[in-house]
């Protein structure tokens, strides 16, 4: 981080320079961390412009094709082009409600990682940095908050506010919702960590110094502190983005996550199930592949990124 | 001793009565009970009756020790739904989520310890690789996803196994079992299983990495100078000392468990506590959901706490008082 300063103008791709750091060669040398990465790449590209060569618009009603209802895939008979992976009961294509989902489904999970990790950090930093009364009433609350199962809050949390919000508007904040109740239990761990590595860091020199010059607590603590603290809570969101999408899902699947209008992968499967016993496997199937694969791909590449900076496993 | 026990105890009372704020909150904001209770012909008189009668005109500290003490007793209050008491209809459910919970953490134990053990010993064999990437597999699918894998195999195609609900049960005064019955049995596999799934692959792990620290001990080198077999090193002497964060963890868990339970009861429609939750939440039925709330935290509290004085029992380390963990380091 601190070479970066210090670096000439003209330097390499960002690209070549991670390749040739120690992380980049740990990261070459790990196949499951490249499989991890390629599939990871692949799916939030397709994901991502999914809008410029699927099939349907799901979003769109008037392009569903009811005509075209419950088609299997392509490679099963009776299958149609361009219905890849076949079409669900309301004549949605399935490619492309799957696309469109994985977006759903990718930028909740990053916005929850998100909000948990800036509520945590905070946390963490505050209750290292001042300790005394300030520590410990944030971290009993904090310990209240593992003490339920986090499943648990999510779920409350979220038909809590689904209940207060009035039906017409409620699927509009759907999105948000999910990613207040997942952020609210996923935080404690960031707190944690980072309140272990502030309570090392701030009785070290270089913070000594900057007190002495006069610089304001907040201060020390976003600029000093705060970068020596973030290795294992890099390490921790990633390995929680999987967690976070599997939420998400799970919440989504239990109904009060996305609505059918705004399908996630965990909606498509809620749809999906009710179709279990009419033949239709494919309308399951397929989003819960695509569904583990995701979460495959980013466990992988957070279970080397861990091996990776762990210095005890060098 | 003495004082880490009591101090031990006043902490999960602590979680308790947090926990009972948060349910008591729940209950008496989220919408007004009384408009939730009754129907819209209700005249006012009706209302103000149920008013007094929930004790809504006291002091709200009033209310959420009463809602406290009410709780203690087992007194969650009254369905919205259908209108029975709470507290009954959570106790009806719970011996199926229970068995099911028990039947998926002996499974997890069954085959997550071979393979961890086995993991560990080969750790350079293809199929010890492949478990272990398998491993990473299990933590990525989720457990409904798993369920409705399994019910689209073994009921659908296969029509082996049923898909829903829990066989015949015996009833043993208020605890129903469906252990005894051959429906009850098959109707337990599939749930079971999607249940231990994830559980299977944690302890698996676990038992990886703790023996693979436990093999380079040296009592380990000792006992294979002794020429005892591989198969007794590696399970009467390197297992035995892996134990202890094994249990710890499964007992930790069996509260994850329970909670989790309720994924896999709307999968199956298995008749557990979770399947009445996910019913309450969908009908904004707040008086099951904060009994539901209450008694899975309270089972959760119990479990961590009775792990954590068995552990101080067990190792006198633990009685020292370490405030803020992480000292010196």
């Amino acid at each position: 981080m601190a070479a970066d300063a210090t670096t000439p103008p003209a330097r390499p791709h960002a690209l070549r320079r991670f390749l040739d750091s120690d992380l980049g060669w740990s990261f070459r040398r790990s196949p499951t961390a490249v499989l991890g990465a390629l599939l990871l790449a692949i799916l939030v590209i397709s994901a991502f412009a999914a809008p410029l060569f699927a099939p349907q618009d799901p979003y769109d009603l008037s392009q569903l094709f009811v005509d075209k209802a419950e088609l299997p895939p392509v490679w099963v008979q009776g299958g149609e082009w361009p219905f890849i992976l076949g079409t669900d009961p309301q004549g949605r294509d399935m490619l492309s409600a799957i696309l469109y989902g994985t977006r759903v489904s990718l930028a909740i999970g990053l916005a929850s990682v998100a909000a948990a990790m800036a509520i945590g950090v905070s946390i963490g930093l505050v209750a290292g940095f001042f300790g005394g009364r300030t520590d410990m009433l944030l971290m009993r609350f904090a310990d209240t908050v593992l003490s339920i199962p986090t499943l648990l809050v999510a779920i409350l949390v979220s038909a809590i506010f689904r209940g207060l919000l009035p039906a017409g508007i409620r699927d509009n904040f759907s999105a948000v919702i999910l990613i207040g109740a997942i952020a609210l239990t996923g935080w404690v761990q960031y707190a944690r960590t980072v309140r272990a590595s502030t309570m090392v860091e701030r009785r070290r020199e270089y913070v000594l110094a900057a007190r002495i010059i006069g610089v304001s607590a907040a201060r020390i603590m976003r600029r000093h502190i705060l970068p020596n603290t973030l290795t294992p809570v890099l390490v921790a969101a990633t390995l929680n983005l999987g967690l976070a999408i599997l939420s998400e899902a799970t919440l989504s699947f239990l109904g009060v996550g996305m609505p059918v209008t705004r399908p996630s992968l965990g909606t498509l499967i809620r749809i999906g199930n009710q179709y279990l016993f009419s033949g239709s496997w494919w309308v399951v199937v397929f989003p819960a592949l695509q569904l583990g694969l995701i979460v495959l791909a980013v466990n992988l590449i957070g279970d080397w990124l861990r091996d990776a900076l762990n210095p005890k496993l060098r | 001793m003495l004082a880490f026990l009591v101090k031990r105890l006043a902490e999960a009372v602590g979680v308790m009565l947090a926990v009972a704020l948060i349910a008591f909150t729940i209950f008496r904001f989220v919408g007004d009970p009384v408009e939730l209770m009754l129907n819209e012909q209700a005249s006012q008189q009706q209302r103000d009756e149920l008013r007094e009668r929930l004790g809504l005109n006291r002091s709200v500290p009033e209310q959420y020790f009463a809602f406290v003490a009410n709780a203690a007793r087992g007194d969650f209050g009254i369905s919205y739904r259908n209108q029975q008491d709470v507290f009954p209809l959570i106790a009806e459910r719970f011996p199926a989520t229970f068995e099911l919970v028990i039947v998926a953490t002996v499974l997890s134990l069954l085959i997550g310890l071979p393979l961890g053990v086995y993991t560990a010993v080969h750790r350079k064999s293809f199929l010890a690789q492949t478990l272990q990437f398998l491993s990473v597999l299990g933590v990525s699918l989720p457990s409904f996803a798993v369920g409705i894998l399994l019910i689209l195999v073994f009921s659908v195609t296969l029509g082996w196994l049923p898909a829903f609900g829990r066989g015949e049960v015996v009833k043993f005064g208020w605890w129903s079992t469906g252990l005894l019955t051959k429906s009850g049995l098959t109707a337990l596999v599939l749930p079971a299983v999607t249940l231990s799934f994830f559980q299977i692959t944690l302890v698996m792990r676990l038992v990886r990495a703790e023996m693979l620290e436990v093999m380079r001990a040296d009592f380990i080198r000792f006992a294979r100078a002794r020429g005892l077999s591989e198969p007794a090193v590696q399970f009467r002497h390197a297992l035995r000392n892996c134990l202890m964060p094994v249990i710890t963890v499964t007992g930790l868990q069996i509260g994850n468990l329970i909670a989790f339970a309720l994924v896999t009861e709307t999968v199956f429609q298995w008749p557990g506590m979770g399947l009445l939750f996910v019913q309450a939440v969908s009908f904004v039925d707040i008086p099951v959901m904060a009994g539901y709330l209450m008694v899975v935290s309270a089972v959760f509290v119990a479990v961590n706490t009775l792990v954590d004085m068995t552990y101080a029992l067990v190792d006198p380390r633990l009685r020292v008082d370490t405030v803020g963990g992480g000292h010196g380091r």
